[in-house]
């Protein structure tokens, strides 16, 4: 038991750092984790390493949350994955707490004016580089592409409900899936 | 119902009901806030760059901001806490069985459609943001006479090429484009 409390302690310390260290969250925390949970501490070996990228892109929510509560809980169970996670997210949190405080009286600043003038056309590249790179990771066939295209005509030009369009795609997809099979058929 | 109960609800939901994890967020999150008021797309952009700026997953870090905005303190930790609980009782409750579902077909056919319909909303947000930083003021040809909108659609191309062709990391991209805004706006070629 004392030894397992340790485990906890030091799963936690361990996504602390990885949690303060990682900007931009999600696949960059990956090298991080790999460097930290797999080369220095070895809890985990490589190629379970690809099975927390596997599990965390197959499940809902944040990267970073569910590659936490993954390795944390296959170390030392259910204590370790809320040790790992709490951990994980207790950086962030704090900063951005902080930063909550104070943002709203620094807006109206005319330097800041200026600067979020500047960021907001330099978001939009970020986003368009994310469609991208969402684009190569999704499958390639005909499905897709038409539930693809049906997303966004939904949302951009019929305001449609984020939940019901993801849903609905969730359940074309399974329905395709399944007759596809049932052809005898690769999608 | 209370805010601090419709902190945890709403964010809840984006935990359970968003795949793929940042940036696949953003459009869940922009109709969350925009539906209760509680940022405009334009305050959502700049916590972006906010965001990539700071450590941490952005989910996270946008469900304390718009929680703390809220409800203080304790909204972060509602809004914080609804946003991680989903995963954290999906994996635990799936580590064990992982190698069964992953090869189930109803799991691969919800991933087909999901990493899917994650394209198309994303682009959706592309148009409501490109809207956002282009036509701010409506579709008028004045904006096409206005400094401001060559200004961000050379801001806008540059950072493209430097984060595709580059490979240029998203926080110096931010500075970069900052520093643009900053330079040309004590110039007085902008006007905000």
């Amino acid at each position: 038991m004392k030894q397992k409390l340790k485990l906890c302690l030091q799963l936690f310390l361990t996504f602390i750092k990885i949690g303060a260290v990682t900007f931009g969250g999600g696949y960059a925390m990956i090298p991080i984790i790999e460097n930290e949970i797999s080369v220095k501490k070895g809890w985990i070996k490589d190629d379970e390493l690809l099975e927390v990228v596997a599990i965390s892109e197959t499940t809902p929510g944040p990267i970073a949350i569910c590659a936490a509560t993954f390795i944390g809980y296959k170390i030392a169970g259910v204590l370790g994955a809320f040790c790992a996670t709490f951990g994980v997210v207790l950086p962030s949190f704090i900063i951005i707490f902080v930063i909550s405080l104070f943002l709203r009286r620094f807006e109206d600043l005319e330097i800041i004016k200026y600067a979020f003038f500047g960021i907001r056309a330099g978001v939009l590249a970020l986003l368009i580089k994310a469609v991208i790179s969402m684009f190569k990771k999704a499958p390639k066939n005909i499905i897709a592409y038409i539930i693809m295209a049906a997303s966004f005509a939904a949302v951009a030009f019929f305001s449609a409900n984020v939940i019901i369009v993801i849903l609905s795609a969730a359940v074309i997809g399974i329905a395709a899936t399944l007759i596809a099979r049932k052809a005898g058929k690769e999608l | 119902m209370s805010i601090l109960l419709t902190l945890f609800l709403e964010f809840f939901k984006m935990g359970a009901l968003t795949f793929g994890g940042g940036y696949a967020m953003i459009p869940f999150i922009e109709e969350t806030v925009l539906k209760h008021g509680w940022m405009t797309t334009g305050e959502l952009v700049d916590f972006i760059a906010i965001s990539e700026s700071t450590p941490g997953a952005f989910a996270v870090n946008i469900s304390t901001y718009v929680g703390s905005e809220v409800g203080g303190l304790l909204g972060a930790l509602c809004a914080t806490v609804g946003l991680v609980l989903p995963p954290f009782i999906i994996i635990i409750l799936i580590a064990k069985v992982y190698d069964r579902f992953k090869k189930n077909i109803i799991v691969q056919g919800a991933m087909l459609g999901l990493k899917s319909t994650v394209v198309g909303l994303i682009a959706a947000t592309v148009l409501s943001v490109g809207m956002e930083v282009f036509f701010s003021q409506g579709i008028k040809t004045e904006v096409f006479q206005s400094a401001n909108f060559y200004v961000s659609l050379g801001i806008f191309a540059i950072s493209l090429f430097l984060l595709l062709y580059k490979k240029l990391s998203p926080i110096p991209v931010i500075f970069l484009s900052a520093a643009v805004g900053i330079a040309l706006g004590y110039a007085g070629v902008i006007k905000v």
